[in-house]
């Protein structure tokens, strides 16, 4: 008699199948598409040759083997990660402020990471720092002060002190941030290319050391992200209601913005200001499954990844063998597949 | 039995006084109705009762503090609608009425047979099983309101906070909303507090009533002691009338002669 009653949204299997298919086949494809031809074998003994006690021991030809060992696979690990990461940054940002336009930049961690990457690149190769490169540092020291700042202004507000007062805060002290980094960059004019690249994105800095860098950071805030998805959904009918439905809104969302800054800033700190990926997987979920976060979370954790090894294919292939910055990428072919879902969809956005 | 028991309860926004020396108690399984007129400090005391706000003084909800209880265990007790709901967009209804269980799950865990048998019997008690898929962004007045009370009846809490219910609703809506309340305040022995605008349904649905006036309560007793002309006139105007209608109580403001006389 229960069946077919209606119930609680629930997370289909084929929505997390899919969506895994579907970052796996793009994560594949990216491992076949470069400067040298490499078949899928090759691909396969590569990495078959380097699972302990079950792997096979019959790794390609040297050159082979670094190409996709060394160059291919932990630039699309990396991009994996730093796509995961940002869209479930985006997804918990727009969560905790109900705010559609809410992106993993909002409070001033991208304005934060420019700064602080701006400064590394401009002043900092004067001084000898042997093998270690000061520029992932900075950028997210940059991230985590930006923000740190917006939340200690928004604080300071004394009355009616909302998530709205919170963003107001972001943008002053994005702007402000914003003004001191192109000031720098102005006057530094021969570092400009550099650090307008960074600015943009980019994967090709991409080694398995950046990878073991980054991925203890989206692991963890991935993680606690997924935790509170339920929690989300409850912040959605606002404060008031929410602390009468049994949570305490301000922590909660001082919790999962410390998680999502954080993983935000890690990934910046390799990958540069990748734009727009935060908000066009978690609004693309939300258009094509449900509004619940139960199932925004963890799809546009599978979904941001793959999206961001597709657009680094076109970034490296497309003008080959120069590279299109990734950021430049993700709004060329972000923005018209996302005006296209909103087209299609019930135009439910918030 | 007494419910919940407000003693010398003040509440301070902005250094701004907005509630004085409020005191009073509500029997289990009545229903109190709070009256006044706009900016009286109404929606304050109940957000003091039931949600989050800070107060000096006493509130306590079945023996406990209100503010020494935790955020899970008061939403155990007492549940809350506030005067202008938020509906999220693309949310279904089922999910919205089963925000009321989150009291009841832990952080990590999804909800289980029994919050699912609650979502139902709340839908069904309310009448509106038959759009529990629907998106709680495309509802009615009416219907939005049958979503909120389904919500606080699948919260199962013994005592229920009200802001304004049926505000927006129009005479035949609001009644119905109103008799909804009343049986499950008796079917399910819930205490119900409401601020209510609505002098009329206030005097024909509530057993006692609080009338509040710049922040105190200024008249506190039994609906057919409170509803007398020398008390509500000081408060409101001086036109209105208190009258009986088949039995019950009827408040009408009338309009001033002196303002007739111009027509």
């Amino acid at each position: 008699m229960n069946a077919g009653r209606p119930t609680a949204t629930k997370v289909h299997w084929w929505w997390i199948g899919g969506a895994l298919a579907l970052t796996m086949f793009v994560a594949l494809g990216a491992s076949l598409m470069g400067a040298v031809d490499i078949a899928p074998a090759e691909i396969f003994r590569s990495v078959w040759s380097r699972i302990p006690v079950i792997g096979g021991d019959n790794p390609p030809d040297a050159r082979t083997d670094a190409i996709v060992w060394e160059i291919r696979l932990p630039r699309i690990v990396l991009g994996l990660l730093v796509g995961s990461m940002l869209s479930v940054a985006g997804a918990a940002y727009q969560g905790v402020f109900r705010n559609p336009l809410a992106d993993p930049y909002l409070l001033g961690a991208g304005a934060g990471a420019g700064l602080g990457a701006t400064i590394a690149i401009v002043y900092l190769p004067e001084i000898g720092w042997g093998m270690f490169d000061p520029l992932p540092l900075a950028a997210f020291v940059g991230a985590m002060v930006g923000v740190g700042l917006a939340y200690l202004l928004g604080y300071t507000v004394r009355s009616g002190r909302t998530s709205v007062t919170l963003i107001l805060a972001g943008v002053a002290v994005a702007a402000f941030l914003t003004a001191v980094q192109t000031f720098i960059q102005q006057r530094e004019s021969d570092t400009l290319r550099e650090v307008y690249g960074w600015i943009l994105g980019s994967l090709n800095t991409a080694g398995w050391s950046e990878v073991t860098l980054v991925a203890p950071y989206v692991a963890v805030c991935g993680g606690a992200i997924f935790v509170y998805r339920r929690l989300l959904d409850v912040l959605a009918v606002g404060d008031t209601e929410a602390a009468a439905l049994g949570v305490k809104p301000q922590s909660l969302r001082l919790l999962i913005v410390v998680f999502a800054t954080l993983g935000t800033a890690a990934v910046v700190a390799v990958s540069g200001l990748i734009g727009f990926v935060g908000i066009i997987i978690p609004h693309t979920v939300r258009l094509l499954t449900t509004s619940s976060y139960r199932a925004i979370v963890p799809l546009s954790f599978i979904l941001g990844g793959g999206f961001l090894v597709f657009a680094d294919i076109i970034a490296r292939t497309a003008q080959a063998p120069a590279e299109i910055p990734i950021g430049v990428v993700t709004a060329l072919i972000g923005a018209p597949f996302f005006a296209v879902v909103l087209r299609k969809s019930k135009g439910i956005v918030s | 039995m007494t419910a919940v028991t407000v003693e010398n309860v003040g509440v301070e926004i902005d250094r701004t006084s907005i509630l004085r020396e409020v005191s009073m108690t509500v029997d289990a399984g009545s229903w109190i109705g709070i009256i006044g007129p706009n900016g009286a400090g109404k929606s304050t005391l109940l957000r003091a009762i039931a949600a989050d706000l800070a107060y000096e003084g006493s509130i306590r909800v079945a023996g406990d503090e209100r503010a020494s209880l935790d955020a899970r265990s008061k939403a155990r007790v007492i549940a809350y609608v506030p005067q202008r709901p938020m509906y999220p967009a693309g949310m279904t209804v089922f999910d919205f009425v089963l925000l009321g269980r989150t009291p009841y799950m832990g952080t990590l865990a999804s909800e289980r047979a029994e919050d699912i048998a609650s979502v139902w019997d709340a839908l069904s008690a309310l009448g509106i099983a038959d759009f529990a898929s629907r998106d709680v962004g495309s509802l009615s007045g009416g219907e939005t309101q049958r979503v909120s009370l389904a919500r606080v009846v699948a919260q199962g809490t013994a005592v229920l906070v009200l802001d304004e219910a049926t505000a927006s609703l129009d005479v035949a809506a609001q009644h119905e909303v109103l008799e909804l309340i009343d049986s499950m305040r008796r079917t399910r022995s819930i205490t119900v507090i409401s601020a209510i605008h609505d002098l009329t349904a206030a005097a024909q649905f509530c057993d006692t009533a609080a009338l509040m006036d710049a922040g105190r309560i200024v008249a506190l007793g039994a609906v057919s002691e409170v509803f007398t002309e020398p008390i509500l006139r000081a408060v409101f105007e001086p036109t209105l009338r208190v009258m009986q209608i088949d039995g019950m109580t009827v408040v009408v403001s009338l309009r001033s002669k002196g303002a007739l006389d111009g027509k």
